[in-house]
């Protein structure tokens, strides 16, 4: 029960001082000249994006249909696409987890500052660097337009844009590992291969393990973007399906929710086995 | 040097029992399978031909995309506006919506822990599962093709993100002050307010710039879909196989995704 209760801002009787909350803003120009400046933005975007409102109004019927076809998802029409999408979808992301994991094996080594030279280290860094800011489409595009249609392209499109993320969490963590292991092994006279071989990876199994883990649910949403640009998998299905306006299909990404969920789950119980 | 080298004998060390041995060799031969046999089933559509092509290919549209159009840069400022905006008006949309969401998915939070936090999580987890390109695939169909989709489908897939690392953060928060306000008998609200609230604000901007950031870079292709933004002109420019100014395009997005990284680094180190 409160023994006293006294009301925000409103100026206590008598000499009792009142608490106030800290500003979050050192003077009050500074508070309502950053909040008109975010209206000034919300107003010059929203105006500069122009809004079809009769499209939007009579996109509303087709929510309706949307979400009848998820209430009552019919794989009859396109079942057999749909299945041969997911296969795809599923067997690019095994296939190109396993092979960004070994592929990124040089680079992690090699982008580590303890154990490598410094234009090795500053050359893995870059390459690094540059497949993080690509999105994975713009890769896949590129590939289509190399290797052809289908799921080849999509394999080799997630296993390059994983060697940025896997590589770089990985170097920082070979950057952060015990030294003393290290020493220990160097100190019998051991070659580079066995210090990494008996110092090095020990070390880092867990994490490389769980990580890969990690990525291979990202693997699998990514599988279902690739297709939109032809590079195999369940989003090319997806694709179709909306082109020729067949909601029904559309409950596919059901499936799709099903699945992450299921690897995410899986995901969370091996890194949680193995740490 | 090695002091002593023994042959292989009983008393050399080994890392592992032999029983540690067998199971982890059969593990990895159990994953080589699994990879042989995916690799087959993947491969099975695929036509080598295009792929042992790739060289000559590469070769081919390597010396069709230089020099990059330069004339089409005057052209290029309108859709890249709009790509921002779609990232920023996006990104704000989904913090309005995640934020309640967050304080009904934490559990230190949640009004109702058997009916209320389990339909937050559901929804935090769906809207993360489906990638904003396929949201934006699906929102064309529904209010038509333009920005508005683009700044939906970026909403709905940052929902998520947004509220799973902030709900995180809400559990994660400190319960001493929070002790002290329940000890002066406030409400609930109130608790959440002044105790919950405050420690979390920090959070909350780092999230929703490092989301940004993402934005940025999910809503340059947006436009693959109809979507919106300077996506557009890259399809049209590519289904008319106009290299040079495909190379445009993409190295006017690499500098808007590397300056974008560069303002949402600078601003969290600013504010955190």
């Amino acid at each position: 029960m409160p023994l006293v209760y006294s009301t925000m801002g409103m100026a206590a009787s008598g000499s009792a001082p009142t608490w106030r909350r800290p500003p979050l803003f050192a003077h009050a120009w500074q508070k309502w000249g950053t909040l008109l400046v975010i209206l000034a933005y919300m107003v010059w975007a929203t105006d500069s994006v122009n809004v079809n409102w009769e499209r939007v109004a009579e996109g509303f019927g087709r929510t309706v249909r949307f979400l009848e076809g998820f209430m009552r998802p019919d794989f009859s029409l396109r079942g057999s696409d749909i299945w041969i999408g997911l296969q795809e979808s599923l067997t690019m992301t095994v296939t190109s987890t396993v092979a960004g994991v070994l592929l990124s094996v040089p680079f992690r080594l090699g982008a580590a500052r303890n154990i490598a030279p410094a234009p090795v280290y500053f050359f893995c860094r870059s390459v690094i660097a540059f497949s993080r800011t690509l999105q994975e489409v713009l890769i896949a595009i590129f590939f289509v337009a190399l290797f052809g249609f289908g799921t080849f392209s999509g394999f080799l499109t997630l296993t390059i844009s994983k060697l940025g993320f896997l590589g770089k969490l990985l170097a920082e963590d070979i950057e952060e590992i015990d030294a003393a292991p290290l020493e220990a092994i160097r100190s019998t006279g051991a070659g580079w291969w066995q210090v990494v071989n008996y110092a090095v990876w020990p070390q880092i199994f867990p994490r490389l393990a769980g990580l890969s883990a990690y990525r291979f649910d990202i693997n699998f949403r990514e599988s279902a973007v690739v297709g939109i640009v032809g590079a195999g998998g369940i989003g090319g299905t997806l694709n179709t399906a909306m082109d020729r306006y067949e909601y029904d299909s559309a409950a596919a990404i059901l499936i799709i929710i099903l699945i992450v969920l299921a690897t995410e789950y899986s995901s969370g119980f091996i890194r949680r086995q193995i740490q | 040097m090695p002091l002593i080298q023994t042959k292989e004998g009983p008393s050399g060390w080994h890392r592992r029992t032999s029983r540690q041995e067998w199971i982890r060799f059969f593990a990895y031969f159990l994953l080589v399978i699994l990879v042989v046999f995916c690799w087959q089933v993947m491969t099975e559509r695929t036509l080598w031909g295009f792929v042992l092509d790739a060289p000559r290919q590469a070769a081919d549209i390597g010396a069709r995309m230089w020099p990059p159009r330069w004339k089409l840069l005057d052209r290029l400022w309108p859709p890249l506006i709009e790509t921002i905006h779609i990232a920023t008006l996006g990104t704000a949309l989904a913090g309005l919506i995640a934020v309640p969401l967050a304080f009904l998915a934490a559990s230190n939070t949640t009004p109702s822990r058997r009916f209320i936090q389990p339909i937050a999580l559901l929804l935090i987890v769906a809207s993360r599962s489906i990638n904003s390109l396929i949201w934006g695939l699906l929102l064309v169909t529904i209010v038509g093709p333009g920005p508005l989709a683009g700044i939906l489908a970026i909403a709905l897939r940052s929902i998520g993100f947004i509220g799973k690392l902030l709900y995180e953060g809400i559990e994660e928060v400190s319960i001493k002050p929070i002790e002290a306000l329940q000890a002066t008998g406030v409400s609930r609200l109130q608790v959440i307010d002044y105790g919950v609230v405050p420690q979390v604000m920090p959070t909350l901007v780092a999230i929703s710039l490092f989301r940004w950031e993402i934005n940025i870079r999910e809503s340059t292709v947006l436009g693959l879909v109809g979507a919106g933004g300077i996506g557009l002109l890259l399809e049209s420019a590519m289904s008319r196989l106009a290299w040079p100014e495909v190379t445009l395009i993409l190295m006017a997005i690499l500098v808007t995704v590397i300056l974008s990284e560069w303002v949402s680094a600078r601003a969290r180190r600013h504010i955190i």
